[in-house]
């Protein structure tokens, strides 16, 4: 089943941690905030969007079934 | 135009009878504020079906859809909370008259002219999902007429469920679905993030229906009087008609009720002067401070729905129309409002928080003379990177408003590059809440 990474923006406090542990899905804007590919996470990335999924200090990044 | 936002705004009716119960219009607004007694005249007693369901299937063929903005249809919110409700055994059904939009006075004039419609279609809406409580939701202090209404309700003992009303704070996002939950359950008035959507989780976690007033108001009239006469106006895709704010050179702000479907220059004028010297238009704003600006050169085939207004990025939101006088400055009045959009957001959202400020100050640039040449670059990348990014709409409308307004303003923000102004009038058209700007804490 294919996932997607979305962001809760309200507890999203920009830590940018997301976007250390998985650049390939994950920018920061200007202001540190991520943008996340809105699409598929690749099988080939499953494990690093788990583990920035587990990394988020926020608790903000989650995967949901797309 | 500021000054006038306390007074009741007039309202364009037609003579009451049976000929408004036909097809004409308007529907929703006698000519004077009605009591219980020619409410009762006109319409007989609130319609209940007896069982909970029942008026699903007429609102489905009705083809209403909610008149706070959304236009989302109304059965489907209807099944689902009546859905989850049969599940948990309790659902919160509330009036949604908050009209948070600060340009917006069709649901303050309605509550006030025919309350007893609202407080049926509450009801009615309560036996469709199987409520348990209901909530009359509001901008301001109840008026005088929507409190009369309920006490005649109760001695006639016509209302099935004891209606508490709450008053949202003055803030722009008050009206928002998940902020009106978080208000009515005693918090600050602030959006969250969904999902779970309120028609499954609300208030106190019940499922819970939340129904702007005129749709509630539309709704006791589909259940008296059925889909096809709701049908006999309208757009086969949009039947109906819809409540209007209208604010046009050298008027007072009128609220009018409007077939959909209805060409724009009915309601706007069609940009000419009135004749005596007053100035004609220069653009439309239509849908409000989240709306979009349209060029005076298409406004010849727009009419007043979706489908029309879509080919033109621009969807006909809570009703708000405006037609921004010739002698005013645009980019001012779009400056004025952003400035106002961008203190009224919540402020939990990163991009939105960052962002708003920003695009506001990037257009008083605009606005003043001889801004840098890279404003306008900045305003488009900080629109892109704020579009989408909040848990509510309030960036995207912001963004929608901004992106319109650059287009339909371009030349005058070439003017204000070599230091010109094409304004002659510097009075502000566009209305805003008195007492700017509201402090950051005060969301109760």
């Amino acid at each position: 089943m294919a996932e997607t990474l979305r962001v809760n923006p309200i507890t999203c406090a920009g830590h940018g941690v997301c976007a250390e542990l998985l650049p390939e899905l994950v920018t920061l804007d200007e202001w540190g905030y991520p943008i996340v590919d809105p699409g598929p996470v690749p099988p080939a990335l499953d494990r690093g969007a788990r583990r920035a999924v587990a990394g988020c200090p926020a608790l903000a990044l989650k995967l949901l079934r797309s | 135009m500021t000054t006038a936002l306390n007074m009741p705004v007039p309202h364009e009716s037609a003579p009451g009878g049976a000929a408004r119960q036909a097809a004409g219009l308007p529907r929703l607004l006698p000519a004077a504020p009605e009591d219980l007694r020619a409410h009762l005249a006109r319409y007989g007693p609130t319609p209940y079906r007896g069982q909970p369901g029942a008026l699903v299937a007429d609102v489905e063929t009705s083809g209403l859809t909610g008149r706070g903005g959304a236009a989302f249809p109304v059965y489907r919110k209807l099944a689902a909370v009546a859905r989850a409700g049969a599940r948990q055994g309790r659902t919160v059904v509330v009036a949604n008259g908050a009209e948070s939009e600060p340009a917006s006075r069709k649901d303050e004039c309605l509550l006030r002219v025919a309350p007893n419609l609202v407080l049926d279609g509450l009801q009615l809406a309560a036996e469709t999902v199987g409520a348990t409580e209901v909530h009359l939701y509001l901008h301001r202090a109840p008026g005088p007429e929507i409190l009369r209404a309920l006490a005649e309700r109760g001695v006639r003992g016509l209302d099935r469920l004891a209606v508490t009303i709450t008053q949202a704070p003055p803030r722009f996002l008050a009206g928002q679905e998940t902020a009106v939950v978080n208000r009515l359950g005693g918090g600050p008035a602030l959006p969250t993030f969904q999902p779970p959507r309120v028609s499954e989780r609300g208030l106190g976690s019940a499922p819970t229906l939340i129904q702007n007033a005129e749709t509630l108001a539309h709704l006791a009239l589909i259940a008296r009087y059925g889909p096809r006469w709701f049908r006999a106006v309208g757009t086969a895709t949009e039947p109906g008609s819809m409540l209007t704010t209208i604010y046009r050179p050298r008027a007072r702000p009128l609220v009018v009720e409007a077939e959909i479907g209805t060409p724009l220059r009915t309601l706007l004028g069609d940009g000419d002067g009135d004749g005596a010297g007053g100035p004609g238009a220069q653009a439309w704003l239509v849908g409000g401070y989240h709306g979009t600006w349209l060029p005076l050169r298409d406004a010849a085939g727009i009419t007043l729905d979706n489908a029309s207004l879509r080919r033109f990025g621009a969807a006909a939101g809570a009703g708000v129309l405006a037609a921004l006088p010739s002698d005013r400055c645009g980019l001012a009045e779009v400056a004025r409002v952003v400035g106002y959009l961008a203190a009224e957001s919540a402020g939990q959202c990163g991009p939105c928080l960052n962002g708003l400020p920003r695009i506001a100050a990037g257009l008083a640039e605009l606005a003043g003379r001889g801004h840098r040449r890279q404003t306008r670059a900045d305003l488009e990348r900080w629109s892109g990177l704020v579009e989408g990014r909040g848990a509510c709409h309030h960036p995207d409308g912001t963004v929608r408003f901004v992106r319109s307004a650059l287009t339909v303003f371009g030349p005058e923000i070439h003017r204000h590059a070599r230091g010109q102004c094409s304004a002659t009038d510097r009075a502000p058209f566009l209305p805003l809440p008195q007492g700017m700007p509201t402090s950051e804490e005060d969301w109760t």
